[in-house]
């Protein structure tokens, strides 16, 4: 029953590709995850500072990329939005905006529940020692919600370097785009996925690894 | 304007149905199989044989490292070449299923280990056999904390089945642009398709939210 | 002592890994003796009731109950095989045990608690299970409280449930496992009282306590653990009031006796 051939000498001839497209996803997901986090953070703390009218516009925001599919995002990016007229982007630069804006969205959730979990009894310290609140969010908040909001990020960042495979269906040069080139030409079709499957995977989870080593030093657990 | 909008709206909604029947289709047998797949692995990881723990293990671990588009690809190209024929329809129901059943063994897994242990041996102390316990004593309980996060992945098979598009299911994404094909007006069709998987996934999530306001009254 | 003992331990040996916990135990319990285990904690006590319905497994020895054999049976062609989960249940039905942290099915009214063995591993109609488990509840003091949940329930009241749980199951012998030591002090005597109520009626029982003075006042017999063995039995008296050996005795110098 198992009488397929296997013949990786194409993908080998052609590795440089895939090499060169991991490390193009693994740029775009850091990119995208930069800008979101600004989004997310910037957002979270609106939510909580200002009144209802900027909260739904918040929460239309984060509900609409989060309740439609990712793909249809990307079109709506690349395609929908240039169609209106008067200016252009490239493929890799529309891709990065809709991953943002994709990540922003779910950051915004992560930061919010990050900000209540600051224990209020540091934020009170920070207060008895005279820091303005400006100073507080600097210095008190922000630090330790980063080392809160830490795992949630580490997935996240996992979470978006797999979503970027997605910018093949428009022709950017990433991972899985450069696969779908080996494929047609050289109909190796079993073979390309075979090598990329694992490269997605094994790549995964070197970085997932890292960032638990680094999470292992930063964390901090906040007392209830 | 809002006429014209209405217009737009009707005209249009009898081809987009077409697709949002088999994007539904997909998502029920994905959600379905998953569910299947899921309970019985996930039950297993938690109360079966040590000898199956490393396989389920393996496969959950691996299954959800894959990016979606890979394995639908691989799955639809890969098993040709293997001899196996399958339409595109059933090779993403299949690597959707595969992926979805990853993320619900560990829903599953999750909600059955918050159960503290004793649960488990009140139930054999009165002689309730391990069929009983589950059904009488684990489930229950777990119900609660399965429910919202297995509700929220529910949305994501609707999102991720968008996917099926690419391998030319006409689905509702392939519905739009198939409409979009022959009108070249893309952005007020990505919109109408963005606000059709909107209403589908806002209601699940609503849902989703709702319940788990719901159990967070019951106390531990 | 009775020609056949109800519950007969013999040399029952458990292990952790390296580990022993139970180190050769005999132990023999007549049908409406109240056998009361003191020790140390890590002395094996806990371990030993565990073993009896077998929520752990021993590695070597044997315990019946009545007569059968918990933790094995006869294989084919000789030697024995640990029995199936599937074997245990109605053998574990025969065997009540109340817990240390009661353990009751927090999704299921008290009723429902007590109801739910006697439908599913008795097969009773529900009118009949559910007359049951009123009337048990309402010997515990419980009358007023059928359709509370755990949750609205105090520890005492939670505990009396789990009492009303396993009696009801109509058990050879009820295994207390330190069943008041996770209560604020002042609702340990509501639930030592329905014990020592059941002690009355016949109830043969394997009580695991740190309360010496309910030991002595209910218990028919009480043995002390240290090390995985038993290393004294006797009547209370000999054993919390005259003990004669050194490690029994620097164990009771530390428990605080406590007055009714």
């Amino acid at each position: 029953m198992f009488e397929y051939h296997f013949n990786f000498t194409f993908v080998w001839r052609h590795f440089n590709r895939l090499t060169w497209g991991l490390v193009l996803s693994l740029e775009l997901a850091l990119l995208s995850i930069l800008i979101g986090m600004a989004i997310g953070l910037v957002l979270a703390l609106a939510y909580t500072d200002f009144g209802k009218p900027v909260r739904a516009l918040i929460a239309a925001y984060v509900e609409f990329i989060r309740n439609v599919p990712l793909l249809l995002l990307i079109y709506l990016v690349f395609y929908g939005i240039p169609s209106i007229g008067g200016f252009a982007y490239d493929a890799t630069t529309s891709f990065v905006m809709t991953l943002s804006l994709y990540a922003g969205a779910h950051l915004v959730e992560v930061f919010r529940a990050g900000f209540d979990a600051v224990p209020k009894g540091i934020v009170d310290a920070g207060k008895a020692i005279g820091l303005t609140p400006w100073q507080r969010l600097v210095h008190v908040r922000l630090p330790t919600v980063f080392r809160i909001t830490l795992p949630s990020l580490s997935n996240a960042y996992i979470s978006l370097f797999k979503d970027t495979s997605l910018a093949a269906v428009i022709a950017v040069p990433e991972l899985m785009h450069n696969a779908q080139w080996i494929n047609s030409n050289s109909f190796r079709v079993l073979e390309v996925y075979a090598v990329l499957t694992p490269m997605y995977v094994v790549t995964g989870w070197i970085i997932l690894m890292a960032l638990r080593l680094i999470e292992r030093r930063l964390v901090i657990h906040v007392p209830r | 304007m809002i006429a014209a909008t209405y217009a737009y709206i009707v005209t249009n909604f009898p081809f987009l149905w077409q697709g949002l029947v088999v994007t539904l289709q997909v998502s029920a047998l994905v959600v379905a199989f998953s569910l299947a797949g899921g309970l019985a692995l996930g039950v297993a990881i938690v109360y079966g044989p040590r000898i199956l723990y490393w396989p389920i293990r393996a496969y959950s671990d691996v299954i959800r490292s894959i990016p979606l588009l890979v394995l639908i690809f691989f799955v639809y190209y890969g098993l040709p070449a293997l001899q196996v024929q399958i339409s595109a329809f059933w090779a993403a129901v299949l690597a959707l299923s595969l992926f979805k059943t990853g993320h619900v063994i560990e829903t599953v897994r999750g909600a059955i280990g918050s159960i503290p242990p004793g649960q488990n041996e009140a139930g054999k102390a009165i002689g309730l056999g391990f069929g009983q316990r589950l059904v009488y004593v684990i489930f229950p309980q777990a119900l609660r904390r399965f429910l919202p996060p297995w509700l929220n992945a529910v949305t994501d098979t609707v999102k991720g089945s968008a996917l099926v598009s690419l391998l030319g299911v006409v689905d509702l994404m392939q519905s739009i642009q198939q409409v979009i094909g022959r009108t070249y007006e893309p952005l007020p069709m990505y919109l109408y398709g963005a606000a059709i998987y909107f209403v589908i996934n806002y209601t699940l999530s609503s849902l989703s939210r709702a319940l788990e306001a719901r159990f967070a009254y019951i106390r531990e | 002592m009775a020609a056949s003992p109800l519950v007969r331990a013999r040399g029952v040996v458990k292990r952790f890994g390296k580990n022993t916990v139970l180190d050769g135990v005999d132990l023999d319990v007549a049908k409406g003796e109240v056998v009361v285990i003191i020790g140390a904690s890590g002395s094996g006590k806990t371990t030993l009731l565990r073993c009896i319905n077998l929520l752990e497994t021993y590695d070597e020895g044997s315990i019946t109950v009545d007569g059968t054999e918990i933790g094995f049976r006869d294989g084919a062609g000789g030697g024995r095989r640990r029995r199936s989960e599937r074997e245990l249940a109605p053998i574990r039905a025969d065997i009540g045990m109340v817990f240390q942290h009661f353990n009751l099915f927090p999704h299921l009214t008290a009723a429902q608690n007590v109801m739910l063995g006697l439908t599913k591993v008795r097969g009773m109609a529900k009118a009949e299970a559910r007359k049951l488990a009123e009337q048990w509840l309402s010997r515990v003091g419980l009358a007023e409280k059928f359709e509370s949940l755990p949750s609205q329930l105090s520890g005492g009241q939670q505990q009396r449930v789990g009492i009303a749980r396993a009696v009801a199951m109509g058990p050879k012998v009820l295994l207390l496992d330190e069943i008041t030591s996770a209560l604020d002090p002042e609702l340990v005597g509501e639930v030592l009282s329905v014990v020592q109520q059941l002690a009355r009626e016949g109830m043969t029982m394997i009580v695991v306590t740190h309360e010496m003075t309910f030991a002595r006042d209910v218990g028919s017999r009480v043995v002390f653990m240290d090390g995985g063995r038993i290393a004294a039995q006797g009547s209370p008296n000999d054993v919390l009031v005259n003990p004669t050996q050194e490690r029994l005795k620097s164990f009771l110098a530390r428990i605080e006796f406590r007055q009714h």
